[in-house]
């Protein structure tokens, strides 16, 4: 008797707990970091990005292993869902590609914009493809469907087969902002979520196209130069390759306590000095060049 | 729910109440008996409200996101039904943004039809061979098969597409591999231990007298097999291919992998096209919660619901006219 009694009690329980996880789920972030303390702790919630999560993993990562009690929770999402998140309060901090600016729908006065890397891009093709340089109309004209075989830009007599990130992409804004001059990369074309698949696509693919963050460019793939520049970390710290973006971490206001410390983390010497270089990033000190949300770029 | 329920404390209430009498020793374990009933009762009872709470506000969730396409940006039904100008980033005066659906609901109808085409007749043929042509083999070899094919992840049989059936169907077939062909050779695949075992089970599930009876007239077990066993078990393999069909629906990662994801609608096996699932899949962690591309996406997400509400009157409304008397 007591044994079926115990079994109840348990099943109540499961349900209980059942019910405190969910309610734990929509909890998350609600929790405000007790910061101005000499011990930082508390929780954090990072949302957004996934070109940027693996970096501010690992960042998050190192930060508890020296700060015990803090609890950094990183998530992705997509820029879209970070700006989002930090906008309506679900999140502490957003993470994004692109300026919050740059998307409509979001308050941007309202956030506070700290930049942590610079990402860059380049188009790449499959290595059968004997072309190394495309000029910007080119380019434009591949994305826009106008040239659909190599030969017309001097190369093997071959379809061009377009791969494009998903609409909302962050890599795609980019690409479509500062490597066609905003013109709409209508061509028709297959699409994939990741910069992963897009790599093992285009390695693959005969004559196939696509762009991806330098990060994810090994040599299953070729980079080509855009009007005779190289992709490359020296042409974008000075300026000279114009397609790269930002990598945004936004709070709501200015942030304090364990929100202030990770970012203040984030910019400090063991993040910018050595982790975003280890993993294919461009640390923001380095840069010798500026841009804001319109795009326009100045001398620093 | 409460209706099955009640019987049963109903009738130990009126024997505790015959017993209350007796002595006070049998008077407490009647109370802590019904002190267990109670705890056991709301327990069950908790449970089920529970998912019935979770069902109905993940419909009303689900609801009234999808229907903002339509309430709040004033996009007509018909449009986002059967157009196929999807364009949700293009500004105004460039005649966007046009949020048309069609060709990921073709997509998602053709890729799953096909993958249900392949698969049922396939796994009827499995299923008849575990029940009737061999019981013991099938119990010792093919259980475990099917159950390992239903445990491998959704993004294994994606990467194996990827990997082996994309290149494979370029190098021998043409066109880029991405392809329909390669989407339902995948999900055909990977829905095969659903339709398996829900066949199976309503085979096992036939009386044992029907088969003796047919034997005993002189058919011979092919002829029991075909006109007597699988006829008889008709209501239940309809729901393993419907349940294969609405499996085969909702599947998103796998497909997505090999599918190529164009925005066209395709004309043949070799082209490649894009699924409601994947559409939303790609899209959604861009978008802005409460904007037009947003809400689209949940109105796709509405359709892959009212779409598995249409699988299961299918299957309800098949059981009970396939029941036997």
């Amino acid at each position: 008797m007591l044994s079926r009694r115990t079994k109840w009690v348990l099943a109540l329980a499961a349900v209980l707990v059942l019910v405190a996880t969910v309610a734990g789920c929509g909890g998350q972030g609600g929790q405000q970091p007790s910061g101005g303390q000499a011990e930082l702790s508390g929780n954090l919630t990072v949302v957004g990005s996934t070109a940027m999560q693996p970096l501010v993993e690992q960042a998050a990562a190192q930060f508890m292993a020296k700060n015990p009690k803090a609890q950094i929770v990183v998530q992705g999402g997509g820029s879209g869902t970070g700006l989002t998140q930090v906008a309506s309060g679900a999140a502490d901090i957003g993470n994004s590609d692109i300026f919050a600016e740059e998307k409509s729908g979001i308050d941007a006065s309202q956030l506070v914009d700290h930049k942590v890397c610079v990402v860059g891009m380049a188009t790449v093709v499959n290595p059968g493809v004997t072309v190394d340089n495309l000029t910007k109309q080119q380019l434009v004209d591949i994305f826009t469907g106008k040239i659909t075989n190599w030969k017309e830009v001097g190369g093997p007599e071959q379809k061009i087969v377009v791969i494009h990130r998903p609409k909302g992409s962050g890599t795609r804004a980019t690409f479509k902002k500062f490597a066609l001059g905003g013109v709409e990369d209508s061509a028709p074309g297959m699409e994939q979520d990741s910069s992963g698949t897009v790599r093992k696509m285009v390695a693959e693919t005969p004559g196939a196209i696509s762009y991806l963050p330098l990060s994810y460019i090994d040599n299953s793939v070729k980079a080509l130069k855009l009007d005779g520049v190289e992709p490359t970390v020296e042409n974008i710290v000075n300026g000279k390759y114009p397609v790269w973006a930002y990598q945004h971490m936004y709070t709501k206001g200015e942030p304090t306590g364990l929100k202030k410390a990770f970012l203040d983390y984030m910019l400090g010497d063991e993040v910018q000095g050595q982790l975003i270089e280890k993993m294919g990033y461009i640390p923001i000190t380095k840069m010798q060049v500026e841009r804001d949300a319109q795009g326009n770029v100045t001398k620093k | 729910m409460h209706k099955e329920f009640s019987p049963d404390p109903d009738g130990k209430k009126s024997a505790g109440s015959k017993k209350i009498y007796r002595a006070p020793d049998k008077r407490n374990i009647q109370g802590r008996k019904r002190c267990g009933e109670f705890l056991g009762r709301s327990a069950a009872f908790l449970a089920a409200a529970l998912v019935v709470a979770l069902t109905v506000s993940i419909i009303y969730f689900i609801g009234s996101k999808g229907l903002a396409t339509f309430t709040v940006h004033g996009v007509r039904v018909t449009e986002f039904l059967f157009s196929t100008q999807w364009w949700p980033d293009r500004p105004l005066e460039e005649g966007g943004p046009a949020v048309g659906s069609l060709t990921f609901i073709l997509g998602s109808l053709l890729v799953s039809l096909l993958a249900v085409a392949v698969s049922a007749p396939l796994s009827v043929i499995v299923a008849v061979f575990m029940v009737e042509i061999a019981p013991v083999w099938g119990q010792r070899a093919l259980q475990p098969a099917i159950e390992i094919l239903a445990g491998i992840p959704s993004v294994v049989y994606g990467y194996v597409g990827l990997s082996l059936l994309v290149p494979f169907i370029r190098n021998y077939l043409g066109g880029e591999g991405f392809s329909v062909l390669a989407g339902f050779i995948v999900l055909s695949i990977m829905i095969l231990p659903t339709i398996i075992s829900v066949s199976t089970d309503s085979l096992r599930a036939l009386p044992p007298q029907w088969k003796e009876a047919a034997l005993a007239l002189g058919s011979t077990r092919w002829q029991t097999i075909r006109l007597v066993l699988v006829p008889a078990a008709r209501s239940g393999l309809i729901t393993a291919v419907v349940l294969g069909l609405a499996r085969a629906f909702g599947e998103a990662l796998a497909v997505q992998m090999v599918i190529g994801n164009t925005r066209t609608i395709p004309h043949s096996l070799l082209e490649p096209t894009i699924t409601l699932t994947s559409a939303i899949t790609m899209d959604m962690g861009y978008t802005i919660m409460g904007s037009l591309w947003n809400s689209a996406l949940w109105s796709m997400g509405l359709i892959l619901l009212l779409m598995s509400f249409l699988f299961i009157m299918v299957i309800r409304v098949v059981v009970r006219g396939g029941m036997v008397r």
